[in-house]
């Protein structure tokens, strides 16, 4: 437990020491705004709600995720210093762990940081403050799903440019899962289950559900089990390269 | 301390290690010796852990690498190629974090400090970030983060380069102060350092060991030709 959280403290302050951090949650914060007010119509609905704002997470995250998640590993095996960490007494699992926690908690600072809205909506109306909550969370969960596949791509590569790219491309084919964008391309070939499968692991689809206040636990389970398998692949990833 | 039978790293076709074995006691400094490209390295790091062999054991202390590597890796201090450093932290930072992870407390981390400071002499850029130091500084204090826990093996991979020769002086005294109670295995290719640190030189060329002997030995066996002529003539004609 110790060794976990001295990495996370590592990983959490190399995030400030860099502009990396400030960049990120500057433009996070605009994003987002801008986004919320002009094209969510945050005014124009006039509605207590904060659907205007939730809707936007997920385009924000496809860019900007994979922006925090691509240098967890390819930095550390582009300057060598993976030969350092990984020569300590720890496992790789509390590595992976480290890093992941550390990246998640970053984007929970950045997301908190985003309450002038939830104040201006309060001010403005009487909102379910409940499935705002419930909105959070969500967003909380799926950004954790998100950085778990980035960090996964981070440690195939040693270019932060590639981990950042290929990072963006996969999180943009679990977002549009469940749209025919992505379903058009297996429909063709790939028998009906299949397609059902891959739609059932939209991130968009369950992460609305959540946002519109219908708060069921299977929602929370999936981006759950998309963290888990993700980090898992990431451990098998970074125990494979020690026979390369 | 480390005993290391068969061992043998292959990279797709590429043979980096062939069949080696070798073993170092307590109160040991061996010498690996060897031209560029020739294994030193990557044995260095199969014995700390971070690569595993192809085929063949390691043992550190009686205990497998590959089966107690935690075990393993808490009795080693292992200064990589290169030295790589967290770039972004100060020495004093990158020292806690060392520390922290290999579970010393902050009175043990305290007093280490002090010692590993004095030893490796960072005392002057101790909050300066890393990024900023000279490639010297880098060096030692790659040094100093493997001296941290007092470890009863060192493995330091080229610790004198980029060194200036008083520096190089100090490190050598240094190793051969610690060389009393630790086992330690230095790379290097530059020949001096054998007569002045290692009680033993440890020869190896595409991947295999060539000659495993006391440099005395060694110039014995050579009719005293100068270290360099023996380098040679062993490297490249056998």
């Amino acid at each position: 437990m110790n060794v976990l959280s001295n990495i996370v403290k590592r990983e959490l302050a190399s995030y400030f020491s860099t502009p990396l951090a400030y960049v990120f949650i500057v433009i996070f914060l605009t994003l987002i705004g801008s986004f919320t007010f002009y094209l969510g119509n945050f005014f124009v609905r006039g509605q207590a709600d904060l659907n205007a704002f939730f809707a936007f997470h997920p385009w924000v995250y496809i860019l900007l995720i994979p922006a925090v998640t691509m240098r967890l590993w390819a930095e550390e095996r582009k300057t060598g210093t993976i030969e350092l960490l990984m020569t300590l007494p720890l496992t790789t699992t509390q590595a992976v762990l480290g890093k992941f926690f550390a990246a998640w908690i970053f984007i929970f600072i950045a997301l908190i940081l985003t309450f002038p809205i939830w104040i201006t909506v309060n001010y403005l109306g009487q909102p379910d403050n409940g499935v705002i909550l419930a909105g959070y969370v969500g967003s909380l969960f799926m950004s954790g799903a998100y950085l778990s596949i980035g960090s996964c791509i981070s440690a195939i590569t040693k270019n932060q440019v590639i981990a950042f790219v290929i990072a963006a491309t996969v999180c943009f084919i679990f977002t549009m899962s469940g749209l025919d964008i992505v379903l058009n391309f297996f429909k063709v070939w790939s028998p009906e289950f299949l397609v059902s499968t891959i739609s059932s692991m939209s991130f968009l689809t369950h992460f609305e559900s959540i946002t519109k206040g219908v708060i069921e636990i299977r929602d929370f389970l999936f981006y759950l089990s998309v963290i888990v398998f993700w980090l898992f692949l990431n451990i098998v990833v970074v125990e494979f390269k020690k026979f390369n | 301390m480390i005993s290391i039978t068969n061992i043998t790293k292959k990279f797709d076709e590429f043979t980096a290690v062939d069949n080696l074995s070798m073993d170092v006691k307590s109160g040991e400094v061996l010498g690996f010796l060897g031209p560029n490209g020739a294994g030193k390295s990557t044995t260095m790091k199969m014995i700390t852990g971070f690569i595993k062999p192809t085929e063949g054991i390691i043992k550190v202390n009686g205990m497998d690498v590959e089966k107690n590597p935690i075990e393993c890796k808490k009795l080693i201090g292992y200064l990589p190629e290169g030295a790589p450093l967290y770039g972004d932290m100060t020495p004093l930072n990158m020292l806690r974090f060392v520390a922290k992870t290999r579970g010393m407390t902050q009175v043990q981390f305290k007093t280490a400090l002090d010692k590993v400071v004095m030893q490796s002499e960072i005392t002057d850029v101790i909050n300066q970030p890393i990024d900023t130091l000279s490639k010297g500084y880098k060096r030692r204090v790659g040094l100093a983060q493997a001296l941290i826990h007092d470890p009863e093996i060192l493995i330091l991979d080229e610790p004198t380069d980029g060194l200036d020769p008083n520096q190089k002086h100090h490190v050598r005294n240094l190793i051969n102060e610690m060389g009393k109670k630790k086992a330690i295995i230095i790379s290097t290719h530059i020949l001096e350092e054998v007569d002045a640190v290692c009680s033993r030189a440890c020869i190896i060329a595409r991947g295999k060991k060539l000659i495993d002997k006391t440099p005395r030995d060694l110039k014995k066996i050579f009719k005293n030709k100068s270290l360099d002529n023996v380098f040679r003539e062993i490297t490249l004609n056998k």
